[in-house]
């Protein structure tokens, strides 16, 4: 160092060097604690165990008789399985006005189910058992001009918790605070008694992302 | 208040206050606070709150003792206290008790917000502190309630986790990543519990302390609305202002004694209080199989929860509940009256004002019923009324806000 005793001019500060080092070693910071809260809020996704549990599950159907409905668990999420009767499915076609989403097309359903039934085999009825409004359980009213629920009903379910509606395909009807179909997982039938959940047809292994 | 205090006392103290700046502490806060002389029974709720917090803190460490977070163990573990632990029902309890009466005093705390314009300039962020702990405690005394694992707390948690659903685009993976599995699950209980018995009370204790802090910059407001630090006698100190120890301690402890006496009264002789506090199905445990007939929060959430479900799209209803939630924070801007207090303010803004509270207890009553097509048509007519109050407010307050306000506060001596 050369000597200071004579030298008492401030150096310069070159202020635009000094804008860069700050902005750059607090830019630099800032990476690094969004990178470091990576793994924290990664932590709250579903364990390894809990998506294993959500593998494709396989239902027997020979013990449903026709108008009966049976609950099953998939990714700890109820699936109702109807089965309909003639009489059942005569009763879609009454309705379609009064129905919010009468084609499916807002809801969520795998191609394959996009008709009318939304159903591979228009007998069988496989829906998520969670309301599409805020996931409570609905419930069934299958019997026709049931009044208690709303005039003209065509049976089909009702969720008790705020009041949503929908007939026996699953689909919202108009005054509900639901605004679309309930939901039908994938699957298919690996035998014609034998229902596979979580798996679409002629894709065995595939499995969908999840949602409620 | 900032003056610096010469220490009195002993040696100890003199020696402590060197360290610790105790007595400088004391007097900053409490006998140098000088707050306005003319408090009503509204003033009350701000150290009552304080109160709560101290009580929901040191029960819920009790508590904490005996319960076991976990799908398997939660509500057995919280049966468990009431019937087996010494005194654990009292324990258990006081800390449910306690979650209502912290939303009954801090609802009367905002109460005398509305009243006496508490959050107008200079309060604002005093306000909006206030707002912040608010909506921390409506998440504390949510993931509370999951905890005992009972059908409700089940079915409250999947019907409140799935608002965040209707977010476009990425409401179903939020979802999920809230919930960490597929449907409310055993991590999801055990998350809230982290949260509830860590994150949130740090919060809500940072954010108190926040809340006294600005307090003492700006001074407490009063009923008449009017600044006392505007009238200063000869000593600096302001004349219609008095130190809040020994004057308000004293009066905060009649307070506290009549609160305690309500208190005990609830927690000995009704601590479910008919189902609103505890509700029914809460006593069975957990069934994803099977949802209660007749799902309703508990009553601190139910005008909220009585928009959310009136309005026939999923989307808006959750639009509506996050608005009706959050228009209190803008409060200060919306009122745009000179003068703070109802008391010095025309009849069309007590009308108003009047008309917000009747629809609000009217939407909390309707928010405990069952979704039944005439209490929905009645939310339905309470909706466009309480989102009316928040619109007309900036009209109103301007119009009829701007009379003459007494010189000094008006106060009568007993």
């Amino acid at each position: 160092m050369s000597d200071h005793a004579a030298d008492d001019t401030v150096p310069e500060v070159d202020e635009s060097r000094r804008k860069f080092l700050v902005a750059a070693t607090a830019g630099t910071g800032a990476i690094g604690a969004v990178l470091t809260a990576v793994p924290f809020l990664a932590s709250w996704s579903p364990s390894e165990s809990a998506r294993a549990a959500g593998l494709p599950t396989e239902v027997d159907l020979s013990k449903i008789e026709p108008g009966q409905m049976a609950t099953f668990f998939w990714r700890k999420q109820p699936i109702y399985i109807v089965r309909r009767t003639p009489e059942m499915l005569a009763s879609l076609s009454t309705h379609d006005a009064e129905l919010k989403d009468a084609d499916s097309k807002e809801s969520e359903q795998p191609d394959y189910t996009k008709n009318q039934q939304r159903a591979l085999k228009p007998e069988w009825l496989v829906l998520k058992g969670t309301c599409t409004h805020l996931g409570c359980l609905p419930k069934t009213r299958f019997t026709a001009g049931d009044a208690t629920v709303m005039a003209n009903w065509p049976g089909g379910f009702f969720c008790p918790c705020h009041g949503s509606k929908f007939d026996l395909a699953g689909r919202v009807f108009q005054g509900s605070p639901a605004s679309v179909n309930l939901r039908v997982p994938p699957y298919s039938f690996k035998t014609d008694t034998m229902l596979v959940i979580g798996v679409d047809p002629a894709s065995a292994g595939k499995v969908e992302k999840g949602a409620a | 208040m900032g003056a610096v205090v010469e220490s009195k006392g002993g040696a100890f103290r003199t020696w402590l206050n060197k360290r610790l700046p105790v007595d400088q502490f004391v007097a900053d806060q409490l006998t140098g606070y000088y707050a306005p002389k003319n408090f009503n029974i509204w003033y009350f709720f701000g150290s009552l709150a304080l109160l709560v917090f101290v009580m929901q803190i040191v029960t819920g460490i009790f508590v904490t003792m005996h319960y076991k977070p976990g799908e398997a163990t939660a509500f057995n573990s919280v049966e468990y206290l009431m019937r087996e632990v010494p005194y654990g029902w009292l324990l258990r309890y006081l800390h449910s008790t306690g979650a209502s009466a912290f939303f009954v005093v801090v609802y009367l705390h905002m109460t005398r917000a509305l009243l006496y314009g508490s959050y107008k300039a200079p309060r604002e962020l005093l306000w909006i502190i206030g707002m912040l702990i608010y909506f921390a405690l409506m998440a504390e005394a949510f993931m509370g309630y999951v905890l005992p694992w009972g059908n409700m707390s089940f079915w409250g948690a999947q019907v409140i986790i799935n608002i965040f659903n209707t977010i476009p685009g990425i409401g179903p993976d939020l979802v999920e990543w809230i919930r960490g599995d597929y449907a409310v699950a055993d991590s999801t209980l055990n998350r809230f519990f982290s949260l509830h018995v860590i994150a949130m009370p740090f919060l809500l204790a940072l954010l108190i302390m926040l809340h006294l802090v600005a307090l003492r910059q700006v001074g407490s407001g009063n009923p008449d609305g009017i600044e006392i630090k505007e009238k200063l006698g000869a000593d600096g100190k302001p004349l219609d202002g008095i130190p809040f120890h020994p004057y308000y301690t004293l009066k905060d402890i009649v307070g506290v004694g009549v609160f305690l006496t309500l208190f005990a009264i609830v927690v000995f002789f009704a601590p479910t209080f008919g189902g609103l506090f505890l509700e029914h199905p809460n006593f069975e445990p957990a069934n994803p199989m099977s949802t209660p007939d007749h799902i309703a929060p508990t009553w601190y959430f139910t005008p909220y929860y009585a928009i959310l479900r009136a309005i026939p799209d999923q989307r808006l209803g959750a639009l509506a509940f996050a608005c009706s939630v959050l228009a209190f924070v803008f409060l200060p801007w919306l009122d745009r009256a000179k003068n703070k207090s109802i008391r010095y303010r025309g009849m069309a803004s007590k009308l108003l004002l009047g008309m917000f509270f009747v629809v609000f207890l009217t939407l909390m009553w309707l928010g405990l019923q069952p979704a039944e097509p005439a209490y929905v048509l009645m939310a339905r007519i309470c909706i466009p009324l309480y989102f009316a109050f928040f619109i007309l407010l900036p009209f109103v307050s301007k119009a009829d806000g701007n009379g003459p306000v007494p010189d000094r506060v008006t106060y009568h001596a007993h």
